[in-house]
């Protein structure tokens, strides 16, 4: 049945009164994964999120876990899944340390198991200094790390994080992910996130989500060359304009060429390759065999900022611009 | 059974993380000191024909405390849970709804039952100055507690399944009491409608908790009415799991 896939999710449709959360949604993620859900509040992120960690019931289609039915297999399922919630709710009146052997306890563990595997999470979320101190007195990195070692304390096969790092500051943040990067060879993780960079750094894989159905499916150097096709090439090179001009112009790999003047000798070309190659090693070495001086050699990358506009604009907008 | 217990001791402990549960405890000994006292000045020093438990329970206070307690008890059990979604994460973990509820109203109860251990002390004071070894027999105290202790599981467990109906802490608490406070007016009607054998005086005279609790002072014990008050007590935490089960509906 579950050939290596850790979740299926097939027609998934989750409808609240009123209105549509998700509307039949199909992904498979595979056993070692990580897979980010990307989109903009209110895409449906969450919920989804919400029925693969059995809290909340699909209105229909189906969804498994390690080949196992959220709705049927329930207490099996969440025994599997190590799952930290939007704002990462904590018991604040709670010590670190106590609380997670409370979690650890509540997920099955026996007290010996419980307390070493406290220990062991504690130790890779870095919060072995403060296992004494009272939740409520921590700095929000520290609860967002509490919430992850509260997700991994049963040593789950699945985690799924929603927003991890939300309202941290930028080395909170780095920490963080380092610490969910850390965690791919052992579990397979679903973390949703509208923050973009953070997606192309950590996940294998990434899931486009936007009005409740997924826009787009893949890894994000695919998704990369999906909307940017051609890798537009910018070079500043200090040569006669027109010794410039013919060679771009003789050179089979560059389809279109356009060249301004920039400070002092030096000339702005931008580059459009005809095959989608990059075109830098090759302008380099035109470059160094002809001795000019070359200061800037950059690939137009269209940042995953750019691809996700493009995917999840409402077309009203589209067709108005 | 293990998520259970753990469960149970989690909420013990946060009656006694917050400063509510200690205020509880010390309004409570107040409220009961207060009408000790009174009960002793009124009475000086002659001698009662009737055990010293139901003259200590004649007070009306008394009643008002034990309908007013279990809101301030309950109030947070689902409701904070829910509005800082604490919920989310206990529901998420192989907990069952039955070891939720059946923990939050355990601990409920035992809080409850620490909240009155105080109150012990008086009783032996007055046993102390009787200088009589009958004055405070073990049976009539211990039928007394019972009676205190039904009644309060039956408050309580009102109390649960209003505090998981809502996020509101304040609204749960609202809620019990309006239920407390219809089961001391029922009680008022039962007083003044004697039973004359129609259905209705009869259906009453089961909430007729001054009654039963006189009984219960006095020793005796109406299996009816334990009977009576397990049974609803049962219906409410029943219907609580209903509730919190209800998310899982489609």
């Amino acid at each position: 049945m579950n050939d290596g896939l850790m979740i299926e999710v097939e027609n998934l449709t989750k409808r609240y009164a009123g209105h549509t959360a998700v509307s039949g949604i199909s992904f498979t993620v595979k056993r070692g994964e990580i897979v980010g859900l990307l989109g903009p509040n209110g895409a449906g992120k969450s919920t989804t999120m919400r029925v693969l960690s059995c809290y909340l019931p699909a209105t229909s289609g189906s969804v498994r876990v390690a080949g196992l039915d959220v709705f049927h297999n329930s207490a099996e399922v969440r025994r599997r899944i190590g799952y930290m919630p939007e704002n990462n709710p904590l018991h604040l009146e709670m010590r670190v340390r106590e609380y997670l052997k409370f979690r650890a306890r509540l997920k099955g563990l026996g007290i010996a198991r419980s307390r070493e595997r406290v220990d062991v999470v504690m130790e890779q979320c870095s919060l072995t200094d403060v296992s004494k101190r009272i939740i409520g007195q921590l700095s929000k990195g520290f609860r967002q790390r509490v919430g992850l070692a509260d997700a991994l304390v049963h040593e789950p096969d699945l985690i799924i994080l929603d927003e991890p790092t939300i309202g941290l500051d930028p080395n909170q943040i780095r920490s963080v992910r380092a610490l969910i990067k850390s965690l791919a060879n052992s579990h397979t993780v679903l973390i949703s996130t509208h923050i973009l960079p953070e997606a192309e750094m950590t996940c294998n894989r990434m899931l486009i989500m936007f009005g409740g159905k997924i826009l787009a499916a893949d890894t994000p150097d695919n998704l990369q060359r999906l909307v940017s096709g051609n890798g537009q090439v910018v070079a500043e090179i200090a040569a006669p304009l027109a010794d410039l001009c013919n060679c771009w112009a003789q050179m089979a790999e560059v389809e279109h060429y356009d060249v301004s003047p920039a400070d002092g000798d030096f000339f702005r070309c931008a580059l459009t390759p005809s095959n989608g190659s990059d075109l830098r090693p090759i302008i380099f070495g035109v470059a160094r065999d002809r001795g000019w001086h070359l200061r800037e050699l950059t690939r137009n990358r269209h940042s995953l900022e750019d691809i996700y506009v493009k995917i999840t604009r409402p077309p009203e907008e589209e067709e108005g611009a | 059974m293990r998520a259970y217990l753990t469960l149970t001791r989690r909420e013990l402990a946060s009656f006694f993380l917050s400063i509510t549960g200690y205020v509880l405890i010390a309004g409570l000994a107040f409220v009961v000191g207060l009408v000790f006292y009174l009960t002793l000045i009124a009475q000086g020093t002659q001698p009662v024909s009737i055990p010293i438990t139901q003259v200590f329970f004649n007070s009306l206070v008394l009643w008002i405390v034990i309908v007013l307690t279990p809101c301030v008890i309950t109030m947070r059990l689902f409701a904070l849970e829910r509005a800082t979604g604490t919920f989310e994460t206990l529901t998420t973990t192989p907990v069952t709804d039955l070891q939720i509820v059946a923990a939050k109203f355990t601990a409920s109860v035992i809080f409850f039952a620490v909240m009155w251990l105080p109150s012990v002390g008086y009783l032996f004071i007055i046993q102390h100055y009787a200088h009589q070894p009958g004055a405070l027999d073990t049976g009539t105290v211990c039928s007394m507690y019972l009676g205190v202790f039904l009644v309060g599981c039956f408050v309580i467990s009102v109390g649960c399944f209003a505090s998981a109906m809502t996020k509101s802490q304040v609204l749960a608490a609202m809620v019990t009491l309006v239920a407390g406070i219809a089961l001391l007016i029922l009680h008022f009607l039962a007083t003044l409608i004697p039973a004359n054998g129609h259905w209705q005086a009869e259906v009453l005279s089961f909430f007729n908790i001054a009654q039963q609790m006189l009984d219960f002072t006095r020793g005796v014990l109406d299996t009816r009415v334990i009977i009576f008050y397990l049974s609803v007590t049962f219906f409410f935490l029943f219907l609580t799991l209903r509730v919190i089960e209800s998310r899982r509906w489609k």
